[in-house]
């Protein structure tokens, strides 16, 4: 029990994760790896600040800071400098690891015995477990309203606009390369974000943290898409934060299997993988014909 | 001093510059428009027809040449910044509309072509009965569809719906580069009767690429005729009237 229940509360706060990536992979159409380095980078932030004595309301809030900047200079180096994104975002990602080291001091510093945002006392009074859920839905409700406002505005509309059909949009007066700069910018506030909470609730911050973050990231968008098919604009939001903890249980699943932890890279991108064929796969092997045909057998 | 609405002086691109393979695509190229004509606009693959709509649209910067618009110079802004005043329909139904958003949704945001797009609310709500009513008048069920994204749509009734865009907040310019080119015989006649109503009916300025000698002779009070990036006709008046299909031949394969 106790399991499934730490398995929400951290879907709900990687499905934050989710929902940053989802602005540049679904929205924007492009994959940003600069997630690899934002989220450590808030990770980082969240705890030195923490150590050095700020509150931690602050500290969060400086983590979601620290994703501005990453995705500010990934959007430069994207737009204005014409590196290609994948690549932009990799530099990004590998310079911030020297900053992560700075910022640290060295590869891992621990939270024992400071004030978390999970330590104030009203979470105190909840049992364990719970805290991280509680404040993982009251996070994940927030950034879901905050975006949904968003995208239903002028601007919000130019930015869904430059994904869908860049050429469009720049012929109706839209300033594409801002928008891509913008979207970058969210998108790597919410990921830092993440990052901070996750520190927190871990109760440590790592510069090694941000690898494979791109893959759960990206398998939250997906098996929320698989899961619920077509929705509006907003339901989607919803389903990735959905498919960020149905992904959990998947890895609940493997470590009940037996295996370990130290697994958990392999099977993310061997279920992320699959997902993603998913409907190729699912029109070579004619599988809705056969999963129809099996029902009909006595 | 100037009369024209559009001035484009001296009008030199180049592809491949600093390399062997350097060539110049428009020659030296002079045209000036007046307000509320509709130019159709000739020429054999190659004589520089898209480019010239490119170099007007901001797409693509000329090596030489200034445009501008009511005296205004344009040469130095970009596509974006010139939307304000300039609208275009591409050949490829798929380049004019955003294949996720709704027709709604498309309208509203070629409603506010060129307009600074800030955090206000979109209201899209106030804006369906306006729309509604103007997609009633065209032929092809367009009001049905409303908010159905327009990746959906057939070729036709998306081509349709980026000349509505395109038209919907009396742009200064209209550029029609061969926009009904992708569609079958019937619905490419349909648009360009719409087509020819809405620019006489609003006063537009346009510049309508076409391969279709009659369609060039029948719409529009102007030609010109591009061959190998310099002008070999332009004709208006009593002397377009006279012209016909085998005179514009000659203009194809005489350099």
């Amino acid at each position: 029990m106790s399991l499934i229940v730490s398995a929400i509360g951290q879907g709900l706060i990687w499905g934050i994760l989710g929902l940053g990536l989802f602005l540049t992979f679904r929205i924007l159409n492009f994959p940003d790896m600069t997630v690899e380095g934002t989220f450590p980078f808030g990770a980082s932030i969240c705890v030195a600040a923490i150590v050095h004595g700020a509150s931690p309301l602050i500290a969060t809030l400086l983590s979601l800071c620290a994703g501005l900047l990453t995705g500010l200079i990934t959007g430069l180096l994207y737009t204005k400098g014409k590196i290609p994104i994948l690549l932009a975002g990799i530099l990004v990602m590998t310079g911030i690891y020297s900053i992560n080291l700075r910022i640290l001091g060295k590869a891992t510093v621990g939270l024992l015995n400071k004030n978390t945002i999970l330590t104030a006392t009203f979470f105190k009074k909840l049992p364990d477990g719970f805290d991280t859920v509680l404040l993982g839905i009251f996070v994940v409700i927030l950034v879901v309203c905050v975006l949904s406002v968003f995208l239903n505005t002028e601007l919000g509309q130019a930015f869904i606009a430059t994904g869908d059909n860049e050429k469009m949009a720049r012929s109706l007066g839209i300033n594409t390369d801002n928008m891509k700069i913008l979207g970058l910018m969210i998108s790597n506030s919410l990921i830092s974000l993440t990052g901070g909470l996750i520190a927190q609730n871990n109760g440590y911050a790592d510069v090694n943290m941000g690898i494979g973050t791109i893959v759960i990231g990206l398998a939250a968008i997906i098996i929320g898409e698989v899961a619920y098919g077509e929705l509006p604009l907003i339901a989607r939001l919803i389903a990735v934060v959905i498919g960020s903890i149905l992904y959990r249980f998947v890895l609940l699943i493997v470590l009940k299997l037996g295996f370990s932890t130290d697994d958990f890279k392999l099977i993310s991108a061997i279920v992320l993988a699959l997902c993603l064929m998913l409907p190729l796969l699912k029109n070579k092997l004619n599988l809705g014909k056969v999963i129809k045909k099996g029902v009909q057998q006595p | 001093m100037t009369d024209h609405i559009l001035e484009l002086h001296d009008i030199i691109t180049t592809v491949n510059a600093g390399n062997n393979e350097e060539k110049q695509i428009l020659k030296n190229l002079n045209i000036d428009i007046d307000s509320g004509d509709f130019i159709t606009l000739l020429g054999t693959n190659g004589a520089g027809k898209s480019t010239l709509l490119n170099v007007i649209n901001g797409s693509l910067f000329p090596n030489q040449g200034t445009i501008k618009l009511n005296g205004l110079d344009l040469t130095t802004l970009t596509e974006s910044k010139r939307a304000k005043y300039i609208a275009q329909v591409f050949q490829d139904p798929k380049l004019g509309t955003a294949p996720r958003m709704t027709v709604a949704e498309n309208l509203l945001l070629a409603f506010k072509r060129g307009q600074k797009r800030t955090l206000r609310l979109r209201n899209l709500h106030k804006h369906m009965l306006s729309f509604k009513q103007l997609t009633a008048q065209l032929p092809n069920g367009l009001s049905n569809l409303l908010n159905t994204p327009t990746g959906n749509l057939s070729g036709g009734q998306r081509q349709t719906l980026s000349f509505l865009m395109a038209t919907i907040n009396h742009p200064e310019i209209l550029l029609l580069d061969e926009h009904t080119a992708a569609l079958d015989p019937n619905t490419a006649q349909q648009l360009l009767e719409l087509t020819n109503k809405i620019i006489t009916q609003e006063k537009l300025t346009c510049i309508m690429i076409t391969h279709q000698l009659k369609d060039a002779l029948k719409f529009g009070n102007r030609t010109i005729i591009l061959n190998a990036g310099n002008i070999v006709l332009d004709i208006k008046g009593d002397a377009r009237h006279q012209l016909t299909e085998t005179d514009i031949l000659k203009y194809f394969t005489d350099i």
